[in-house]
């Protein structure tokens, strides 16, 4: 925790991102500067986080008990709708990438900010306001679709399913737009030195993230916009009465979402491959297998969204081939998990708590990602579809596996975004508590989808009644530990120890530079002679620091 | 062996061959899937022991893989997967091959209650019967959203698709009852649409049919000039309920006083039923035979407009056994409102 | 002409160049969105018209095959209209950028005008999209309605597009009149012609896709 190669400071340092060019709302209401968009992207999420969180707590309140508990059947069909849309679109999707993304990304190829600043901030209003009218849509009673929105079902709902769809579709321009800023940056403004094998891992995964948000959003906005349509006005493409055909849209639907997930993924395999480097004090395994293997699953995670319709009547030549292509996917990431393993071989390991959430995230991965690829192993896929084996997979990687990371960048890099650190000691016993909860959580709905269980149930049978009971047992505590995170988070953003530039002494390339960051980054364009992680006896930080620390006042 | 694995997996009972396969699968890819994960975790945790920080200077050496490395990365999932899919497609593949002898039944989802029919009748709503050792084939549609027929027992699963029919089949070999649960949300009753397969010993199921078109002819012979039904039984009130049973009402309306998707039938009849939009009005025979022909026409308070209409779908005499069923469903120890006064009008005054 | 100019160059770009490129390559991606959100649409109207074939073919024939024609030269002829003020603001000549410009969105408004007697002709007909659909000549079935919810989609979105580019045109060009851009940087121009010429590829999928049966 005390970094022996320096002291640490007296005070933050004198101008930084916080208080520069200028203070006070409308210089947060009009910024370019990537790292404010940053960290109210942060801001913005984490309340998403918030109140999708709240809504989880509800359903296994709910499901605490085999017949209604607090709520009546709609209530609950509602709350389960609005989990799975405020968790997906206002969370998972572009916590990482728009929050720590936008403010990192930057840092890390020596550019003074993203290619598009205002672009940038539009992306940001996007986000509100996709937010604002699916909000809107959530307190008139909101919709009981599912955030599928399986067409016919939501074309002829009367519930208020048409703002809740038009805020999707407003949100995912705010996605293509960070994305379409990401690509350009990456491509165009990397300082000199830093060739696309020199990049770190972090960018490679988010570029490959990118890539993903600018061709499969489009399609995704096109099919809500195409239900909101037919729902509203009565004319449109899925009713079956009129001649639609109503898988048609699940084939719309999924060749998004699929790729979707890789999107809710690969920006948490972009903050592990950052932690594992710097809490082992070592350079990455295999950087080429770890960089490509993100271009590769952005590649083949479009050819296999078919694996989400086995049940729906499709040929099962269709089904065989979706099947196999799943199977590929699947070997990207473990090539990941073998190589951060081994990056540890040899390493000089620092247990704190980034490293925490990754331990975690190894186990979650590999288990919630194999049961994946278990799922599309098509006759098995028969008995589990739309039961809580799948909520359980799922859960495994947007929360075992994406939370994880999303904490572990959380602690990692708020000492460079607030100049402060939070109490390592805490921040373990939270960890312990949000690993445990989660493993009581989701592992009985494993089981409960084993025994039949289908999803979206509002009533059950009694032979189901313990797993829930486990199961939602195992939530308050994964409540009560991501509560404890946001307490010394709080904390520490007001009265927490001064960091200093470097805390972890991580030889990241964001690492170089004054904690919090100048508004401008870097007041030269800096030049890079090596790559990221390099922990060996030849190796220096990355890039040079200027000769004289900048005087603290 | 399997019946030690399947406990400790939570997998229910297997009631065909099929389902017996499918878990011997699921055993494999189970186990080899913790295995992994287990080894990746404990691998982890060894490298944190073995390779422990001493001091915040450490300086550790460059280690890059050699391309047998990433070989083996790669190719021992990419073998193992492949083999997953080897087992798993025959099985997927054989589901959409029902053998040519196999009896059809014709399933309609519907919300939200499964109602499965015979060619050459009988029809059943909610219990689908089936003769052991017998192919079956089920030809599945849905009247209104996506259903998703689906018993666990058998390990077997098909979407209910309006507008199409999709297919499945299988050979249940283990007599006893089984669930159907519905699958893919379809609005309100969605974890209400249960229904029970029932496997019975091929001759049980063969004298139960033969049963069931008798009864059946046995009606259709007795019926009047116009061919409707006669009830043959001469209590009405059993009648109803039976009917009641059979048109699926009972989905809907309790008959103990539980408050469900409809209204409950107990004390209803004569209740002071306060509609949508603020009207009173009294739940005489001719409000509950309206409810059952046009039943978005008087919604009750408090109360979703989900019912469909029985117009066509009953007989007369059908739904005035109804209605004197539901005449019969009182509670008389309670009270269903307050006190009522006398009323007195106002004489008029000239 | 003009004085002295502000340098167009960002604080966070290191010269103009690279400014230049990044624009580009933006709106390169960009374009790529839109083309996807158009695939959607052209997927599913390739769904339905394997499944109704015949009245797809009937209903096609029974579009104004001559006004589709017409709307593809106007349309292309105004994206030559664009290219040719592009290939004046990179001489420095804003004032005639302003001038093509404004003949592009001419043939955009005649574009539009066009679409709006075909859409009153279908009005009239009774061929509207979905439940409204009430058009006879196309024999029972849901073949109809389908078509035209698509037609109704595809060709609207496009419109909306043809809207969004005439403005972008409109911005730039005015601009450009102003003296706003030089022969050394004048990448919003060329954006703005990157636009239209997709809107005009997209049409040129459109017309055979819808008209030509």
């Amino acid at each position: 925790m005390n970094p022996s190669h320096a002291s640490e400071p007296a005070a933050l340092p004198a101008r930084h991102y916080l208080n520069a060019p200028a203070t006070g709302f409308m210089s947060w209401a009009n910024t370019r500067d990537h790292k404010r968009v940053g960290v109210m992207f942060l801001v913005g999420t984490t309340i998403s986080f918030a109140i999708g969180g709240f809504f989880a707590l509800l359903i296994r309140l709910e499901l605490l008990t085999p017949g209604p508990t607090v709520m009546d059947a709609m209530t609950y069909n509602r709350i389960f709708t609005l989990h799975g849309v405020v968790m997906i679109f206002l969370f998972m999707i572009p916590a990482i990438p728009s929050g720590f993304g936008n403010f990192v990304l930057p840092l890390m190829i020596g550019a003074k900010d993203v290619a598009f600043p205002k672009i940038n901030l539009l992306s940001f209003y996007l986000y509100l306001v996709g937010a604002a009218i699916a909000i809107y849509g959530m307190i008139n009673g909101g919709t009981d679709t599912g955030w599928t929105f399986y067409t016919p079902y939501s074309t002829t709902t009367a519930t208020k399913v048409v703002p809740v769809l038009l805020g999707a579709f407003v949100l995912g321009f705010s996605s293509i737009l960070t994305g379409l800023n990401f690509i350009v940056t990456t491509h165009t403004m990397r300082a000199p030195g830093i060739g696309w094998n020199r990049m770190p891992l972090f960018v490679w995964s988010i570029y490959a993230t990118s890539v993903i948000q600018i061709l499969a959003t489009p399609v995704l906005g096109m099919s809500l916009l195409l239900v909101a349509i037919e729902n509203a006005f009565g004319w449109g493409i899925f009713d079956p009465a009129r001649g639609g055909d109503p898988v048609l849209f699940q084939h719309f639907f999924w060749f998004y979402s699929h790729p979707a997930v890789y999107i809710m993924i690969l920006p948490a395999m972009a903050v592990i491959s950052e932690v594992v480097c710097a809490f082992s004090r070592k350079n990455i395994f295999g950087y080429k297998a770890v960089a490509y293997s993100s271009l590769g699953i952005a590649f083949v995670g479009f050819f296999t969204w078919g694996h989400h319709l086995f049940t729906s009547g499709q040929s099962a030549v269709d089904a065989g081939i979706f099947g196999v292509l799943s199977m590929f996917v699947g070997i990207f990431t473990a090539i990941k998990v073998f190589n951060w393993t081994a990056t540890m071989y040899k390493g000089s390991i620092s247990f704190k708590t980034p490293f925490a959430y990754f331990v975690g995230f190894l186990f979650f991965l590999v288990f919630g990602g194999m049961t994946g690829v278990a799922l599309a192993t098509l006759s098995l896929d028969v008995h589990w579809h739309d039961t809580y084996f799948v909520v359980a997979h799922f859960h495994f990687i947007m929360v075992g596996a994406t939370l994880m990371a999303f904490l572990a960048a959380l602690h990692y890099w708020l000492p460079k975004i607030t100049g402060r650190m939070y109490s390592e000691g805490w921040g373990l016993v939270a960890a312990v508590m949000v690993v445990l909860g989660f493993n009581f959580t989701f592992i009985p709905q494993f089981l409960l989808g084993n025994e039949g269980m289908p999803r979206r149930y509002f009533s059950y049978p009694e032979k189901f009644w313990a797993l829930n009971v486990a199961s939602t047992a195992g939530a308050s505590v994964l409540g009560f530990g991501l509560f404890i995170v946001l307490v010394y988070m709080l904390v520490a953003l007001r009265w927490g120890p001064l960091a200093g530039s470097n805390p972890w002494n991580s030889r990241g390339f964001e690492w170089a530079t004054q904690s919090p960051p100048a508004p401008e980054n870097f007041e030269t364009t800096p030049v890079y002679t090596g790559g990221p992680h390099e922990y060996d006896e030849d190796a220096v930080q990355q890039p040079a620091l200027p000769a004289a620390e900048p005087k603290h006042v | 062996m399997n019946e030690i694995l399947r406990r400790m997996l939570w997998l229910p009972e297997q009631a065909s061959e099929h389902a017996r396969q499918v878990d011997g699968l699921h055993y494999f890819v189970i186990i080899t899937t913790m295995v992994a994960a287990f080894g990746v975790f404990a691998t982890a945790i060894y490298f944190f022991v073995r390779y422990r920080r001493r001091t915040d200077e450490d300086v550790t050496p460059q280690v890059h893989p050699r391309a047998i490395h990433e070989v083996l990365f790669i190719g021992v999932p990419l073998a193992l997967f492949l083999v997953w899919f080897a087992i798993g497609f025959p099985q997927y593949v054989r589901l959409s091959l029902p053998p040519p002898d196999a009896q059809d039944v014709f399933v309609q989802g519907k919300k939200w209650m499964w109602k499965f029919a015979y060619p050459g009748g009988p029809n059943a709503v909610d219990t689908l019967r089936v003769p052991a050792n017998r192919p079956v084939r089920l030809l599945i549609t849905s009247r209104d959203v996506i259903h998703s027929f689906y018993v666990p027992a058998l390990r077997l699963k098909m979407d209910a698709l309006p507008g199409r029919y999709t297919q499945t089949w299988f050979t249940a070999d283990k007599p006893g009852r089984y669930e159907i649960f519905c699958a893919e949300y379809c609005g309100l009753g969605h974890s209400s649409m249960l229904g029970e397969l029932v496997v019975m010993p091929e001759q049980e199921f063969d004298d139960w049919v033969a049963a069931q078109r008798r009864n059946v002819l046995a009606a259709a012979q007795d019926g009047g000039p116009s061919g409707e039904r006669v009830l043959p039984s001469s209590n009405v009130v059993e009648e109803g309920r039976r009917v009641a049973a059979e048109q699926g009402c009972l989905k809907c309306h309790s008959v103990d006083g539980t408050r469900h998707i409809g209204p409950t039938w107990v004390d209803l009849y004569l209740r002071q039923q306060r509609l949508k939009g603020g009207k009173n009005v009294t739940a005489d025979e001719a409000y509950l035979t309206k409810s059952m022909m046009d039943p978005a026409a008087d919604v009750a308070d408090g109360y979703q407009n989900v019912m469909p209409t029985y117009q066509g779908k009953m007989s007369p005499p059908e739904v005035a056994a109804i209605v004197e069923y539901i005449k019969s469903l009182r509670t008389p120890a309670v009270r269903s409102g307050p006190t009522e006064g006398p009323a007195y009008e106002s004489i008029p005054r000239k | 002409m003009s004085e002295t100019i502000q340098s167009p160059l960002a604080h966070h770009f290191e010269s103009l160049e690279k400014q230049a490129h990044a624009a580009r390559l933006g709106m390169w991606l960009f374009l790529a969105t839109e083309v996807l959100l158009f695939a959607a649409l052209f997927a599913g109207y390739s769904v339905y018209r394997y499944l109704y074939t015949e009245t797809f073919v009937a209903a096609s024939r029974d579009l104004h095959t001559w006004v589709g024609l017409v709307n593809t030269i106007v349309l292309i002829t105004s994206s030559f209209t664009v290219a040719w003020g592009l290939d004046h603001a990179a001489r420095g000549r804003g004032d005639r950028t302003r001038l093509l410009f404004g003949v592009s969105i001419l043939f955009a408004l005649v574009f539009l005008a066009f679409k709006y007697y075909e859409y009153s002709e279908h009005f009239h007909e009774g061929q509207l999209p979905g439940r409204f659909f009430t058009y006879e000549g196309l024999g029972p079935g849901p073949g109809g309605p389908i078509f035209y919810s698509l037609y109704y989609l595809i060709t609207g979105l496009h419109g909306i597009h043809v809207v969004i580019g005439m403005t972008v045109l409109a911005v730039v060009g005015w601009k450009a009149g102003r003296g706003r851009y030089t022969a050394e940087y004048h990448v919003p121009v060329e954006l703005a012609g990157l636009y239209w010429h997709l809107v005009d590829l997209i049409w040129i999928f459109v017309f055979p896709l819808i008209y030509l049966a």
